[in-house]
């Protein structure tokens, strides 16, 4: 009971949240403007609207693969930024913007696309047997890579006008995207969610580890590829269209955990509309910030997590919670 | 319907190898699988579970293959306690117990014989006192009936238990050992690897004892517990006797000198 009234009050979060990040802004568009034939219209239907729709697709789309991502491998510090994931479909994007593949119709997304699905790959391929630690180890490796070959990239790139856009966009941000870009998004992340929402009953099952979930009759090979999958779509469209919005996935189920239990199955949903709430609301607050411009959502989250980060690293060197 | 292997070899990475394995397990019976480190006794219960497939010869379930059953009706029949005491995540007693009801789950929630099963798991094992309680929090030995009480709300026909009395106080030990026998007398068959030689002869009702990759022998309690085979496969000196109520005591006396 108490789980479907939190459900309940997520859901109210992030309609409200959705809601302020209609209105909120330099200028503040109420409601009855929405549909008025004048400037503040103009603004809510080319900027307002797809930059919260793009919030509430992304927020969902990282928090729910974090969650996802931290059930399969047992570790609660795993997140898409964590594990390189984030930075692996940077690279993916900056290469097919570089390749002149963003020039055919998907091309960016799927490159994108495929360095996110790749990196968890290499990463079940480093990190395995190496304990909880492994993996974020891991992860350390692939980010700091997809980093690098990013960076030469962007130093070679012919064109400054191209490197400084491409820069602009890694930053990660939901400023300034078409309705169109949206809608481009949309679909890969629902079909990643989708995949990724199914996985509840085997995540449960590895809480007694791989042995336990096989003798349950959990096929292992068949979950590592729904994830790749799923996290791969949500992950990749995700930066393709916003860049790197990170640790979303790290907090976000670790708050979630606390109101309802640590059963993975059950915080796959919540993570979802925790991480539109966060991410909505955070793309909100850095409008209001005053000043000159706007920070960047993928700065001011990186603000953000990586102290929450360090506290969770110093809190599991205690001992689990 | 009892759980056989025939000719059964085993290979692959770093994990123990098998070879030429051919044993029966009966059901209503607690059956020991004993041996020294390396000798392959975990390797031969994953076969036995399916979980790993033998490079040659068979391992059944009456006369179906284990190997080629679907995944999720094998797990109906045989249970698994693995090795090492595993769990993640800070979730209740109840919420570890339930997991066992995976391959019976159909469509979202548990069903009323879900419930029954669990609830009668736990009580079976007497778990149910703390159903509520997060299996962090729990004492060794509470886990650990937690843990067995997962494998039984499973309802399988056959219980493997790899080594379930690991990192347990004797008193534990016992308990996890009373549980099991309870369940071969109530005619599920139990297949469990053990280390301690004293717990193997007090309770099993059937040995396969193996050494270096092969059986060495198999049968009741005194026909392979012999000072001579204990001599050969553990290198160690017992002294062997009955007791006024005939049951077979073991002494363990030191390492043989050679």
């Amino acid at each position: 009971m108490t789980s479907r009234f939190m459900t309940g009050l997520l859901l109210c979060l992030t309609l409200a949240a959705f809601l302020l990040s209609l209105m909120a802004g330099k200028v503040w568009i109420w409601p009855m403007s929405w549909a008025a034939d004048n400037a503040d219209g103009w603004i809510f239907l080319e900027l307002r609207l797809p930059r919260a729709l793009l919030g509430l697709c992304v927020g969902a789309a990282l928090g729910l693969s974090g969650a996802v991502l931290q059930g399969y491998l047992r570790n609660p510090l795993a997140d898409p930024t964590v594990l390189g994931v984030s930075a692996s479909a940077a690279l993916g994007g900056v290469l097919a913007i570089f390749l002149g593949i963003n020039l055919v119709p998907f091309g960016l997304f799927g490159c994108a696309m495929i360095g996110a699905g790749a990196s968890i790959l290499l990463l079940l391929a480093i990190g395995r047997g190496g304990g909880p630690i492994g993996f974020i180890l891991g992860g350390m490796v692939l980010s700091t890579l997809a980093g690098a070959l990013t960076a030469f990239v962007i130093s070679i790139a012919p064109n400054p006008f191209a490197a400084s856009e491409i820069i602009n966009w890694l930053m990660g941000a939901l400023t300034d995207r078409l309705m169109e870009d949206v809608l481009t998004a949309l679909p890969f992340m629902a079909i990643g969610a989708l995949l990724l929402l199914t996985t509840g009953r085997a995540l449960d099952a590895l809480t007694l580890g791989e042995n336990g979930a096989k003798s349950l009759g959990v096929d292992l090979f068949r979950l590592q590829w729904l994830i790749v999958l799923g996290v791969g779509l949500s992950v990749g469209a995700s930066v393709a269209v916003s860049g790197v919005v990170g640790f979303v996935g790290l907090i976000v189920p670790h708050l979630i955990r606390s109101f309802y239990g640590e059963q993975p199955s059950r915080i796959l949903v919540p993570s979802a509309l925790g991480g539109a709430i966060l991410t909505l609301t955070a793309d909100s607050l850095v409008r209001l910030i005053p000043g000159p411009g706007e920070m960047r959502l993928g700065i001011a989250m990186a603000v953000l997590g990586a102290p929450f980060f360090l506290l969770l690293l110093l809190r599991y060197r205690r001992g689990p919670a | 319907m009892n759980l056989n292997v025939q000719n059964l070899a085993f290979a692959h990475g770093s994990t123990a190898t098998l070879e030429g394995i051919s044993a029966t397990f009966e059901a209503g019976r607690l059956s020991v699988i004993l041996g020294p480190n390396g000798a392959g006794k975990s390797t031969l219960l994953a076969c036995l579970a399916g979980l790993r497939k033998p490079n040659r010869g068979t391992a059944k379930l009456g006369d179906e293959d284990i190997t080629a059953m679907p995944a999720p009706t094998r797990a109906k029949r045989i249970g698994l306690l693995p090795q090492g005491a595993e769990t993640h995540w800070a979730i209740t007693s109840e919420a570890l117990v339930a997991l066992g009801r995976i391959p019976h789950l159909r469509g979202a929630g548990a069903s009323a014989d879900d419930r029954r099963a669990i609830a009668a798991a736990m009580h079976a094992t007497a778990t149910d006192g703390f159903a509520q309680r997060p299996i962090t929090e729990l004492s060794g030995g509470e886990r650990a009936r937690v843990l067995l009480a997962r494998v039984l709300a499973g309802e399988p026909e056959w219980i493997l238990a790899d080594e379930p009395l690991a990192n347990l106080d004797p008193g534990y030990q016992l308990d996890i050992l009373d549980l099991l026998r309870q369940q071969a007398r109530g005619g599920k068959g139990v297949v469990a690897v053990l280390h301690d030689l004293h717990h193997a002869v007090r309770f099993a009702d059937h040995i396969v004892l193996l050494h270096q990759g092969s059986v060495f022998a198999q049968g009741a309690v005194d026909d392979v517990i012999t000072a001579q085979n204990l001599a050969t496969v553990y290198g160690i000196d017992a002294l062997l006797s009955k007791d006024e109520d005939g049951a077979t005591q073991l002494l363990i006396k030191g390492k043989m000198r050679s």
